[in-house]
C-alpha cells in the first residue's frame, strides 16, 4: 500500500517558521473578516447610543414640571351663590368662574413680594398659571364643597411655556416672538422662582394624568395610555398564551403529520410575517364591524395584538418543545404515562423557559405596536380613564406607543419633549419584560 | 426459514411457561420491511438475549413487545405477539397498561430531571399503586433495593436524579422500571453508555432480576449476552436467524450466519 503516493510539489517541505503566501493570504482574509466585524458592532452601538442620548436628551426633561404654589380664597360670593354648598348647584360654575381666583392669587403674591408689574397687565399674570389649573381647582372644589370660603394653599401647574423656560426650551428671543408669552412675563417668572412661588418639582402626573388639548401640553399625561397598554397586555397574555401553547402542543405532539397540519405550519409562519397594519384592517372589519364592539377599546386593541402575537408564541412554544429530548417522552411513555401524562408532567415543564421567554418577547412586540391600533380607533383624543376590568376593557382607551404617534403629530414643542418622555417610558416597560424573560430563562433552564 | 421456537415445543411447552409469544411478527416503517416474520416466545423468570450487528431489527423488534413503536407514525405492526396469551396488538388493549406490565429501560440513561425519589415514584403515583405516602416510600425503597443502588442514594432521595453517574443514572432508570412491578423488562442496549465497572455492575442487577422477572436485553456485546442470558436470539437484516439457548448459540450454532457473527466474520 505504501508505493502508492500523493503527486509531488503539491505540499513541498517547507520550514514551520515561514508563512507561505497561501497561509498570508488566508491569516489576512481573517483579519479583514475580524475587523469589518467590529466595524458593524461599533456602528450598531454608535447608532444605538445616537438613539438613546437624543430621546433622553429630549425627553429627561418631562419627568420634571414647573409648579406655581398659591394661596388660593375660594370667594363663596362668586362658587357657590346660594350658599347652600350643594355640589349639583355648584357644579354650574365653570372653570373661568375659577379662573379669576387663581389670578388674583398670584397677583396677590406678587404684590406682597413687591415684584415689579411694569409691562405685564393682570390678564398676563393670570396666563403664567396653566390653563388645566382652574379645572384642577374646580375638582378639587366640587370633591369637598366645605372648602369654599377658606384660604387654601395650592400647588399648580405652571403655562407651558413657562414650564419651557425653565428647562431651557423657551428663550427670551423665542418668547418675544411668541403669542402666548412675553420676554416681560419670564422676567416675572424669574422673580417669582426666587421667591419660591414657581418651583420645579418631579412631574407624577405624567405618569398618572390623561391626555390634554394641544394648548396645554404641561398637563399631558401618560395615565390612559399606560392603563390602555396595561389592559390590553392583560387580554393579549389570557387569550394567547393558552391558545398559543394549546396549539403548539397539539401541533407537536399528537396532530398527524400529514398535508393539513404542513398547511397549518406553513400559514403560522406566514402569519407571523404579515405587516401589522393589516391585522389591523382585520380587527376593523371584524371585530367592530361585524360583531360591533366599541371603537378605541382595549379589548379589541387586545384581541388584534393576540392574533398578532399568536404566531410568535406558537413558533417559540414549538421549538421549545422540540428541544426537550425525545429520550425523556420514552422514559414516560415507558413507565406507562399516557401521552397527554408525558407532555403535561414531563415536557411541558421542560419547555416552560422558552415558552415564557417566548411569550414575554411576544407581549414586548404587542406593547410597541401601533400601527393596528390607528385603524380600530385607539388613536382618539382620550380625557377620560377607563373603568376597572373587566368593564374597562370596553372603555375608549390609549396606548403607550400610539401617545408618542399622537403626541409627535402636534404643533407646540413642549409636545417633542412629553413624546420623548412616552418613548423613554416605553422603553423602560421593554426593558423589564426582556430582563424579566432573560431571568426566567436562567432560573428554569439549568434542570437539564 | 429457521423455526425458532421448535427446540421449546418438543418439550410440550405449558402454557405457563411462555410469557411473549410473538408470531409471524412483520414490522415495516413506510416501506422498508424491517421485521420479517419472527417467531419467538419469551419464557418466565429469563433473561433473553437479542443480539446482532446494528440496524437488524433487534431494537425495533423489542419496542414492538411494550407498544413503543406505536408512537412513531409510520410503523406498522402484523402478526400476533400474546402476553399470557393475550394479543396486546388487540384493538381494546390500551398501551398504557400493556406498558405498566412490561417495563422498558433505554440505551441512553434518561432520568427525569427531577429528584431521585419522584423518578422513582411517578410510576406508582401515576398507576395509583399507593394508598398513601407511607405505602409509596415502601414501594421507592424496595425498587431501589432491587435496582442495587438504595445505599447509594438512600441519604438523597431528593436530589436530583441527573446528578448521579451515568451507571447509577441506569440503575436509577431500571428502579424506576421495577417500581411498576411488571412482569417482563425490556433493555435496550443498557450498557452501551457505561464503563465497564458500571457494567458490571446492572449485568450482576440483570442476573438478580431474573428470579421475579422476565428480562429481555438487546446487546451489542456478545460477551454480555453470554454472561446474563439464558437464551438468545441472533437477528439479521431482519431476520430471527436462530433462538436457542444461549450455551448453544455459543458453542454449537446452528446456522452459518450465527457462526460467522459470533466468530467475528460479519457484522
Amino acid at each position: 500500500m505504501s508505493d502508492i503516493s500523493f503527486p509531488k510539489g503539491a505540499h513541498a517541505q517547507k520550514s514551520l517558521l515561514v508563512l507561505d503566501a497561501r497561509t498570508r493570504k488566508r491569516n489576512a482574509a481573517e483579519a479583514r473578516f475580524r475587523r469589518m466585524g467590529l466595524v458593524a458592532v461599533t456602528i450598531g452601538i454608535l447608532a444605538l447610543v445616537g438613539l438613546l442620548s437624543s430621546i433622553i436628551a429630549n425627553g429627561a426633561s418631562s419627568f420634571r414640571q414647573t409648579f406655581v404654589n398659591l394661596e388660593v380664597y375660594l370667594d363663596p360670593a362668586k362658587l357657590d351663590k346660594t350658599g347652600e354648598r350643594d355640589p349639583a348647584k355648584m357644579a354650574k360654575v365653570t372653570t373661568f368662574g375659577y379662573a379669576p381666583l387663581l389670578g388674583r392669587a398670584l397677583a396677590q403674591a406678587v404684590e406682597a413680594q413687591g415684584i415689579s408689574t411694569e409691562g405685564v397687565s393682570k390678564k398676563d399674570i393670570e396666563a403664567l398659571i396653566s390653563k388645566e389649573a382652574p379645572a384642577t381647582l374646580r375638582n378639587m372644589v366640587l370633591a369637598n364643597p366645605e372648602l369654599v370660603g377658606q384660604t387654601i394653599s395650592l400647588q399648580v401647574l405652571a403655562q407651558g411655556r413657562v414650564d419651557g423656560y425653565f428647562k431651557g426650551r423657551v428663550t427670551m428671543e423665542s418668547a418675544a416672538l411668541d403669542r402666548n408669552i412675553s420676554p416681560e412675563q419670564l422676567e416675572m417668572a424669574d422673580a417669582l422662582r426666587a421667591a419660591g412661588i414657581i418651583t420645579l418639582g418631579y412631574n407624577w402626573g405624567f405618569f398618572t394624568a390623561p391626555d390634554a388639548s394641544d394648548t396645554r401640553p404641561e398637563a399631558a399625561g401618560l395615565g390612559v395610555a399606560i392603563l390602555g397598554s396595561a389592559y390590553m397586555m392583560m387580554i393579549v397574555l389570557c387569550l394567547s398564551l393558552p391558545i398559543g401553547v394549546a396549539a403548539s402542543i397539539y401541533l407537536e405532539e399528537f396532530a398527524p403529520q400529514n398535508r393539513w397540519t404542513d398547511l397549518i405550519e406553513v400559514n403560522i409562519s406566514n402569519l407571523a410575517a404579515v405587516p401589522s397594519i393589516v391585522f389591523g384592517i382585520l380587527g376593523l372589519a371584524i371585530f367592530i364591524n361585524f360583531v360591533g364592539l366599541p371603537q378605541s377599546a382595549p379589548i379589541v386593541g387586545g384581541l388584534v395584538l393576540t392574533l398578532m402575537t399568536l404566531p410568535t408564541i406558537i413558533i417559540a412554544t414549538r421549538a421549545a418543545l422540540k428541544a426537550v429530548p425525545p429520550s425523556i417522552r420514552d422514559a414516560a411513555l415507558g413507565v406507562g404515562a399516557s401521552k397527554m401524562q408525558s407532555v403535561f408532567h414531563h415536557v411541558l415543564p421542560l419547555a416552560m423557559p422558552g415558552i415564557l421567554t417566548g411569550t414575554i418577547i411576544g407581549l414586548a412586540q404587542a406593547l410597541g405596536e401601533t400601527a393596528p391600533l390607528l385603524l380600530i380607533g385607539m388613536v382618539a383624543f382620550v380625557r377620560e380613564y377607563p373603568g376597572s376590568p373587566p368593564e374597562g376593557f370596553l372603555d375608549p382607551a390609549s396606548a403607550l406607543p400610539v401617545q408618542v404617534y399622537n403626541w409627535t403629530t402636534r404643533g407646540d414643542p413642549a409636545f417633542v419633549e412629553r413624546a420623548s418622555g412616552a418613548i423613554i417610558v416605553l422603553l423602560c416597560f421593554l426593558v423589564i419584560m426582556n430582563i424579566a424573560a432573560i431571568v426566567l430563562r436562567r432560573r428554569f433552564e439549568r434542570r437539564w | 426459514m429457521y423455526d425458532a421456537p421448535t427446540n421449546n415445543a418438543e418439550i410440550n411447552v405449558d402454557q405457563n411457561e411462555i410469557k411473549i409469544s410473538a408470531r409471524n411478527v412483520q414490522v415495516y416503517y413506510g416501506d422498508s420491511h424491517a421485521i420479517k416474520d419472527v417467531n419467538v416466545d419469551i419464557a418466565p423468570r429469563t433473561v433473553t438475549a437479542f443480539i446482532g450487528p446494528s440496524g437488524c431489527g433487534k431494537s425495533t423488534f423489542l419496542r414492538c413487545l411494550n407498544r413503543m413503536n406505536d408512537t412513531i407514525d409510520v410503523c406498522r405492526v402484523e402478526g400476533s405477539i400474546q402476553l399470557d396469551g393475550e394479543d396486546i396488538y388487540d384493538k381494546r388493549v390500551d398501551p398504557v397498561q400493556l406498558r405498566a406490565r412490561v417495563g422498558m429501560v433505554f440505551q441512553k440513561p434518561n432520568p427525569f430531571p427531577k429528584s431521585i425519589y419522584d423518578n422513582v415514584a411517578y410510576g406508582p403515583r401515576i398507576h395509583g399503586m399507593a394508598r398513601n405516602k407511607a405505602e409509596l416510600d415502601e414501594i421507592v425503597e424496595t425498587a431501589l433495593r432491587r435496582g442495587a443502588i438504595w445505599n447509594e442514594v438512600k441519604d438523597r432521595l431528593h436530589a436530583p436524579g441527573t446528578g448521579l453517574s451515568g451507571g447509577q443514572q441506569q440503575r436509577l432508570c431500571i428502579a424506576r422500571a421495577i417500581a411498576t412491578q411488571p412482569e417482563v423488562l425490556l433493555m435496550d442496549e443498557p450498557c452501551s453508555a457505561l464503563d465497564p465497572i458500571a457494567t458490571a455492575q446492572v449485568e450482576e442487577l440483570i442476573d438478580d432480576l431474573r428470579t421475579n422477572y422476565s428480562v429481555v436485553i438487546v446487546t451489542h456485546s456478545m460477551q454480555q449476552a453470554a454472561r446474563v442470558s439464558q437464551k438468545t436470539a441472533f437477528f439479521h437484516l431482519g431476520n430471527l436467524v436462530e433462538f436457542d439457548d444461549t450455551s448453544r448459540i455459543f458453542t454449537q450454532p446452528q446456522d452459518p450466519r450465527t457462526e460467522s457473527y459470533i466468530t467475528g466474520r460479519i457484522g
